[in-house]
């Protein structure tokens, strides 16, 4: 995706009554330290991928507890799944595992 | 009369010292160190009123009565229970038996140099929060090891604290509010210097705390940044060059400073894992001693005649410590005029 | 011709075998590409065929590397293995004596008692039964190790064995049953005709008091079954690795490997395992009760079971490669199936936006992303760089930048082509003549996958050269240390002595346990996609106990992945070689150096 400088984002209010969470509980079932995350920001800080793009694995886990698949599809492109989040995160999220799922529910017809 | 021994000569102890000598039991004060006071002797300032911290120790030293018996350099290495009394075996050879026990061996502070990516004894310019305490006994400005007035300082919240990583999954407590009023005293030795704090959650959970926070930003004009550091490297001319996402905004975020300050937590002291031991007290999975429960019984162990005070059972404040200490007391006298 | 009706059972199972096997090899040699099918035929006719020939002998009959694993285990397994052999060879050289054919039909030697009872009064015939009960009790002494075997794993240096399944246990116990039904046969026949040796005579002699004259027909029957039941249920089974063994080793001497998922020479790596087990002791991932080492992932494979988790759950720390005495590349199999899964859809990784020019310097380093959350190796780097007194610059001195290595483990293979063509162009625009890197994962990658122009080396390597050029003097210190190699740079890049070599210029180098090709993974592998960090550690915590570290002032290593992993649970202080080297440097006298500017300079 070329930058321009600017990313699209949907003007729409988060609708937290029609949250779409079947990607969030795909991976939560399968790598359940997820949950652990405390969204202190450490991943995005070391992420390789941060140097050129909008990388953050703590965006990531939000937007997926928001149902905002789209963006999340946007972001996890960029991860070079090297680790380095992993081996910063307070609360020991398997972050590796995480994308891979992620990837992996993405390209699943989940209802 | 009752003997009561208190393991642990800070802030803690001594208190406990003065409220059950002042009930005429006979206490045994024994420390390890040399010197009483632990590790407040060592600060500066205390929050949120800025009062002195020398003044507190000293007037605690001066109301330690002499009928205490204050027993310096000296480490418990055995114990044993019979009759309701605890026989206590001291290094240096000695031995005396007690009615009752109050464990105030405290914390240690977080060994900065196991969170090896902050760079802390690898750069010459990261120091810890306890270093710059006692260099603000001083009254100099904040120098760089090069000898550079310190034009820029980030101050690290949570360095040991809340990270599985290092093994700590608990909140220190106090980290927060002590990097507000630190980097308050150093904008004041440092007029213009740029002054950064970053943070995972901001903790100002006790009275006047928040007052202090918002003197920081209005008067002091420091910059809160809610971010975690990830790296540090060092640049050739010794500055340092931080990583962090901004949280707040979702960006990458990095910056160049003249010093680092790393705001270390809470771990229980070296031998607290021993006295759990020698006195069969179970410790949390924190590490620190367990209470019988968190809420009526806080001074109380399982084993009777041993008691808690400070932050043997978890990290506190001065205040919370010293409050603490006295209703240990109050619990020693309870459980010696239990008949 | 001489025949009877009981050697249908055994003919019918030497006819499935063979059959069976036939098919099956030319299937998978007529998969090869045209150029495989080259080298295989090249093979054939060089003499490199003798390799093959000299390794078949060795491995597939004598199991000499089973006896590296332990004595007893080899034993068992030559026993068997090479005294079957013999058996055979000598039966049919028997046969040569008695028959009057000039070909006779393979189920003669086998049960050649039956056929010729009266061998007794022939020249040779006494040589011949004392060889042939002589072998048989080896043989036997072998299926009695076997069965202790299954009761007493460790006395064969086993902690763990393998559990079976169905149609393996039907194979074990039919193999466990034809040498005792072969020694009972022939003691009937040595009672009635007096043509056995010292083993079967004694056995005959004892079992005299049945009625042998009606049971000796049964027996062959039995001992024709049970060579029956195990040749009709070896394709089926763990067995077939005896014939597949040979061709594996003859394909894998003609220069053939996997190059994908199902590639045929994989299908022959996957029906070589014997399932010995061998490699669920070396498996760390068997501490934490992990049933996924190869014997158990091929074993998936080859039936097509359900296994994801099997494929994900690997360190890819190669253990399991150099403890199988067949040889199977398991680690690459479980690489090739991992690019499967589900694949990302890879966009523009362009690091380039945020990466300043290099200068043109003599060497450029690449500190890798692990090394940035481990600051005491960049530091010690820039001060051995700095002493060194050559041109340089860091290639990723503010950002990180990735190799491409840890999408290529998790079988990711077209997101990393696209990381790998813009890392070489930064590496490239360099115009470096060494490229010096302190992360073995990066090492790894840049020479097996960038065909950069730059001599590559991982900088415990450099330090070595520079070490001997005396461009960096270092002093001697009282301080013990141990060495730990890293999987990556050991067994992935056969690097084992230069570190040796810098660290026992410094220090006192201490012997551990597990050195070399043995040595242990840290637990923080990128290889692993399955298991979480707590798991890691205690792989880690395992490590550090094994090696006995307690002895040595440091741990050492080479690798920031390692050092970060063993750092969190060590006992004593970690430092990667680069700190240990940093801390002792002497300073070099000016003049060395300005020497060294001016060769630079001229080149």
């Amino acid at each position: 995706m070329p930058d321009f400088g600017f990313s699209i984002q949907s003007s729409q209010p988060i609708d937290l009554d029609k949250t779409y969470r079947a990607v969030y509980n795909f991976v939560k079932e399968k790598e359940p330290s997820i949950q652990r995350c405390i969204y202190c920001g450490a991943c995005g800080a070391t992420c390789t991928a941060a140097n050129f793009s909008q990388m953050s694995l703590r965006k990531v886990n939000l937007l997926l507890l928001r149902g905002q698949i789209a963006e999340v599809r946007q972001l996890v492109e960029h991860c070079l799944l090297c680790g380095k989040c992993m081996l910063v995160c307070p609360r020991n999220v398997n972050t590796r595992k995480m994308i891979l799922l992620i990837h992996q529910a993405l390209k699943m017809p989940l209802s | 009369m009752s003997k009561i021994a208190i393991i642990g000569g800070g802030i803690a102890g001594m208190e406990a010292a003065i409220r059950l000598s002042a009930l005429n039991f006979e206490v045994h004060l024994i420390e390890k160190s040399f010197i009483l006071g632990g590790h407040v002797k060592n600060w500066h300032m205390l929050f949120p009123d800025l009062s002195s911290a020398t003044q507190l120790v000293e007037q605690q030293k001066n109301q330690l009565r002499d009928s205490v018996n204050i027993l310096l350099g000296i480490e418990v290495i055995r114990a044993s229970y019979t009759n309701n009394k605890y026989t206590l075996y001291f290094s240096d050879g000695s031995s005396n038996t007690f009615d009752a026990i109050i464990l105030t061996t405290g914390f240690k502070l977080f060994p900065a140099q196991r969170k090896e990516e902050y760079g802390y004894s690898i750069y010459s310019n990261v120091i810890t929060s306890a270093e710059l305490e006692e260099y603000f006994q001083t009254d100099k400005p904040l120098y760089t090891k090069e000898h550079r007035i310190a034009e820029r300082i980030a101050f690290i919240h949570c360095v040991g604290s809340r990270d599985d990583k290092v093994g700590n999954r608990y909140c220190s407590k106090v980290c927060c509010v002590t990097a507000v009023k630190q980097a308050m005293e150093t904008a004041r030795r440092n007029p213009g210097a740029e002054i950064y704090l970053f943070y995972m959650d901001l903790r100002m959970f006790d009275r006047q705390f928040e007052d202090l926070y918002f003197q920081a930003q209005t008067q002091y004009g420091i910059r809160f940044i809610r971010g975690r550091l990830s790296e540090v490297s060092e640049k050739p001319d010794s500055r340092l060059f931080l990583k962090f996402e901004d949280t707040l905004l979702g960006k990458p975020l990095r910056l160049t400073t003249d010093m680092l300050v790393l705001m270390v937590g809470m771990e229980p002291a070296e031998n607290t894992g021993q006295l759990a031991r020698l006195f069969n007290v179970p410790v949390g999975n924190d590490k620190f001693l367990l209470p019988k429960n968190l809420h009526q019984y806080r001074n109380l162990t399982n084993q009777p005649g041993i008691f808690l005070a400070g932050c043997v059972s978890g990290p506190k404040t001065i205040g919370e410590t010293l409050t603490d200490a006295r209703s240990a007391a109050l619990e020693v006298y309870n459980y010696l005029n239990r008949n | 011709m001489k025949f009877d009706w009981f050697v249908i059972p055994f003919l019918a199972g030497l006819t499935f075998v063979f059959g069976f096997c036939c098919i099956k090899f030319y299937l998978w040699i007529q998969r090869l590409s045209r150029g495989e099918k080259a080298l295989l035929k090249k093979h054939f006719f060089s003499p490199s065929l003798w390799v093959s020939i000299k390794e078949i002998f060795n491995e597939s009959l004598l199991h000499r590397k089973i006896f590296r694993t332990n004595a007893l285990l080899g034993y068992m397994h030559t026993s068997l293995a090479f005294g079957w052999f013999l058996l055979i060879v000598l039966g049919n050289i028997e046969v040569k004596f008695y028959s009057h054919y000039s070909v006779n039909p393979p189920y003669v030697p086998i049960f050649l008692n039956y056929f010729e009872p009266n061998t007794a009064p022939h020249f040779f015939g006494r040589g011949f039964r004392f060889l042939m009960d002589f072998l048989l009790l080896i043989i036997l002494s072998g299926v009695a190790l076997a069965y202790l075997k299954r009761f007493q794993p460790n006395r064969f240096g086993m902690r763990r064995t393998m559990q079976h399944q169905v149609l393996d246990k039907l194979a074990i116990i039919s193999l466990w049953c034809i040498f005792p039904a072969r020694l009972l046969a022939e003691s009937f026949s040595a009672a009635l005709y007096h043509n056995g040796s010292f083993l079967t005579n004694t056995v005959g002699k004892w079992l005299s008091f049945l009625p042998v004259d009606n049971l000796i027909y049964p027996a062959w029957w039995g001992y024709s079954i049970v060579l029956g039941i195990f040749f009709f249920s070896l394709p089926f089974s763990r067995y077939m690795h005896i014939p597949t063994e040979v061709l594996l080793i003859i394909l894998r001497n003609a220069g053939i490997r996997s190059r994908y998922f199902n590639h045929p020479f994989q299908q022959v790596d996957i029906y070589a395992c014997s399932r010995c087990g061998i490699c669920i002791d070396a498996c760390q991932l068997s501490t934490l009760g992990y049933a996924t080492q190869p014997a158990y992932y091929l074993r998936s494979l080859r039936y097509k079971t359900q296994h994801n988790e099997l494929t994900e759950n690997c360190l890819l720390c190669g253990r399991c490669v150099e403890a199988c005495p067949v040889g199977i590349f398991s680690t690459d199999i479980r690489s090739h199936e991992r690019t499967l899964g589900h694949e990302m859809n890879s966009v523009h990784y362009n690091f380039s936006k945020n990466i300043p020019k290099q200068k043109n310097v003599e060497v450029l380093y690449f500190a890798g992303c692990m090394s940035h959350l481990v600051p005491g190796i960049k530091k010690a780097m820039t001060s051995i760089l700095n002493q060194s007194g050559c041109s340089w610059s860091m290639l990723d001195e503010q950002e990180t930048v990735c190799c491409g290595r840890p999408l290529l483990l998790a079988g990711q293979i077209t997101a990393a082509n696209q990381v790998i063509m813009h890392t070489r162009s930064l590496i490239e625009r360099s115009h470096a003549r060494i490229l010096v890197t302190s992360c073995p994962i990066c090492f790894k990658t840049f020479k097996e996958n960038y065909r950069l122009n730059a001599n590559v080396l991982h900088h415990s390597q450099f330090i070595k050269h520079l070490q001997d050029e005396q461009r960096i003097v270092t002093q001697r210190i009282s301080a013990h240390v141990k060495y730990h190699d890293p999987c990556e740079l050991g067994r992935g890049m056969n690097v084992y002595n230069e570190p040796r070599e810098v660290l026992s210029h410094i220090a006192h180098l201490l012997p551990t346990n597990h050195e070399k090709n043995k040595s242990l993974c840290c637990g923080g592998s990128l290889g692993n996609i399955f298991i979480d960090v707590d798991s890691k550690l205690q792989i880690a915590t395992n490590t550090l106990q094994q090696m006995d570290i307690r002895s040595a002032d440091y741990l050492i290593t080479a690798c920031p992945l390692c050092q970060k992993t063993f750092s969190a649970v060590s006992p004593i202080p970690v430092k990667d070689i680069a700190q240990l080297v940093a801390d002792n440097l002497l300073l070099a006298n000016a003049e060395n150096k300005n020497n060294y500017a001016m060769i630079s300079e001229n080149a």
